[in-house]
């Protein structure tokens, strides 16, 4: 029976579909090619050469990525990202859970707080780069400084930014995922007197676990990759010197990256080998986050 | 049970709401200041930008006049191409993607699986992976304007869209499809007039998750476009802030509120649907 339906539907949907492979895959196909499979190759390729437009790269072997890994400024932005990362990531799930937890209780007025602190979201990194850099100027103008004044302040700056941008987007997130909790295992618990945080920590933080899984997969490749904020918020500033040579303190890595390879056209092959680690490091990151937290995930 | 619902919030739910309602306020802080630094004049921005604008500062709408036209550039052109990439992209996606995703659900081939690990596989690469080598490919290709551009989009963001489609296209029962190919519906048809509107809830979220992304995004258009022909918004507030070596707040602030009020405007409409899209598109895994 199971044989004889499986044959039917490859008659009927299938075979028919086949013919229409131009139509339904071709033109997503074609973009894709042009969108991200033939720069990613050619991306691999060129770093590995010294270039200025692709068609007078001349082979250099591992040359760019010895110097990636002499560059003082990229690994500053490492360290910065790094640290960034940790930060925002607890940071940002902490509050979101527990807003999320407490919006979900009966309260007043909780669809409007949802409303308010999920609004943040829809303004681009670049504005909201431009709107707090002048709040927080004109917070520490009263202290006699301002926020490329010092590597510490960009930093939290960038922080409190990025918090106040995504903590709505994962507040959502977990909001679903507490809707989700069934109603029967949190009646158990109370009826088995399960305390408040017994309950939290023993029933409704495991079953979140799979909003928990990809809030700190959104989080971990969101700071990762964040580029329009560290650019409109301190562009990396302040320069200092370290070891001799000219760092931006407050880069990370996306705009270090960035900036590299508009220092002139020697550094174009060099900007892409960093280009190629990053993406190696953001892969590596996120599977191996995604192994981790999977794994803790209860199935129902 | 009557009781308990009458009684249903607590003193603490009721201090609660007090909590979150003065957090609502904080939060709201940062959009604040925009509207009021920009009905102030420039010195004053700079001066105290928490001040209220008073008789001295405020300068009415003085910064929005100046804005539309500030930079040399006029403000409304990067609105309409910003508007344009945007709607024509966002289209694109949906349409193409939605139709790969079901013919890589549908039809088990070499060619259907190749692309399906692949999309997988787009999806843990950043931008700046390609970014250098994708400007060399769109300037090659013609893709340099606000007219092809969205077919750039459609290229970068086919893996999270085709993605988020086939969860849910392998969810739909697969008797409706042959009931109507039974009924003679070729595969065309079936696609437009059975699959499609069954795709609805995922074509909204996938819909608002790029919309989001097109909208906002900087370093795509920046690298691809033609600046000095084309900007979108995004890039004119950079350009505006980041290029002029005395840079006007007050008019800045006015051509940030304007580049806020549209999307306020639209979330205030479809805030539901937006909600939704967002807790559907996060719970793809």
């Amino acid at each position: 029976m199971a044989k004889s339906k499986k044959s039917s539907s490859v008659n009927l949907v299938q075979r028919p579909i086949k013919k229409w492979a131009p139509l339904f895959i071709l033109p997503t196909f074609a973009a894709f090619l042009i969108g991200f499979v033939w720069p990613f190759i050619q991306g691999i390729y060129l770093s590995f050469c010294n270039f200025n437009i692709p068609t007078d790269a001349k082979w250099v072997g591992l040359d760019n990525y010895a110097k990636v890994f002499k560059d003082a400024g990229f690994l500053n932005a490492f360290w910065n990202t790094a640290a960034f990362a940790v930060v925002s990531i607890i940071l940002i799930n902490v509050l979101a859970f527990f807003i999320a937890y407490a919006l979900t209780q009966k309260m007043r007025g909780a669809n409007i707080f949802r409303t308010v602190f999920f609004m943040p979201n829809l303004i681009g990194g670049v504005v909201l780069g431009y709107i707090w850099s002048m709040i927080f100027d004109g917070i520490l103008k009263n202290y006699a400084t301002y926020l490329t004044a010092n590597p510490t302040y960009g930093f939290w700056g960038l922080v409190i930014l990025v918090a106040w941008q995504q903590i709505g987007y994962m507040m959502i997130i977990y909001i679903a995922g507490l809707q989700a909790v069934p109603e029967d295992m949190l009646e158990a618990a109370r009826i088995d007197g399960a305390t408040g945080s017994q309950t939290l920590f023993r029933v409704i933080i495991p079953n979140v676990m799979p909003s928990i899984t990809t809030c700190t997969f959104l989080t971990l490749t969101n700071s990762f990759k964040m580029f329009d904020q560290n650019m409109a918020l301190t562009g990396g500033m302040p320069s200092i010197m370290e070891n001799g040579a000219k760092i931006n303190a407050t880069e990370l890595l996306a705009l270090n990256i960035f900036s590299t390879y508009n220092i002139s056209k020697n550094y174009h092959g060099v900007a892409q080998a960093k280009a190629v680690i990053f993406f190696i490091l953001v892969a590596v990151l996120a599977i191996t986050q995604q192994y981790m937290t999977r794994s803790k995930e209860v199935q129902q | 049970m009557k009781k308990k619902i009458n009684d249903q919030y607590t003193p603490l739910s009721k201090a609660l709401s007090v909590f979150f309602a003065v957090l609502s306020v904080v939060w709201l802080i940062p959009i604040f200041e925009v509207v009021i630094n920009s009905l102030k004049k420039n010195e004053y921005v700079n001066l105290d930008p928490f001040a209220l604008p008073n008789e001295e500062s405020f300068v009415g709408f003085a910064n929005y006049v100046k804005g539309m036209t500030f930079g040399n550039y006029p403000f409304l052109q990067s609105v309409a191409y910003s508007l344009f990439i945007t709607v024509a992209s966002v289209a694109l996606i949906l349409l193409f993607c939605s139709m790969s995703a079901w013919y890589i659900a549908r039809v088990n081939s070499t060619m259907s699986n190749i692309f399906y690990y692949l999309c997988l596989f787009s999806m843990i690469v950043p931008f700046q992976m390609v970014m250098f080598t994708l400007t060399f490919t769109a300037d090659k290709l013609n893709l340099n304007t606000p007219y092809t551009i969205p077919i750039v989009y459609l290229g970068f963001g086919a893996g999270l869209a085709i993605f988020m489609f086939l969860g849910f296209v392998k969810g739909l029962p697969l008797e409706i499809e042959e009931a109507a190919s039974i009924d003679g519906c070729g595969p065309v048809r079936t696609f437009f007039n059975v699959v499609l509107p069954m795709l609805k809830p995922t074509l909204i979220s996938v819909g608002i998750l790029e919309l989001m992304w097109v909208w906002n995004d900087y370093l795509l258009p920046y690298l691809v476009l033609d600046r000095t022909k084309y900007m979108t918004i995004p890039i004119h507030v950079q350009y505006l802030k980041g290029s002029y070596g005395t840079v006007d707040l007050g008019a800045t602030m006015a051509v940030i509120m304007l580049s806020i009020i549209p999307i306020i405007i639209v979330y205030m409409f479809c805030q539901k649907h937006i909600i939704k899209g967002v807790a559907a598109g996060a719970v793809k895994g």
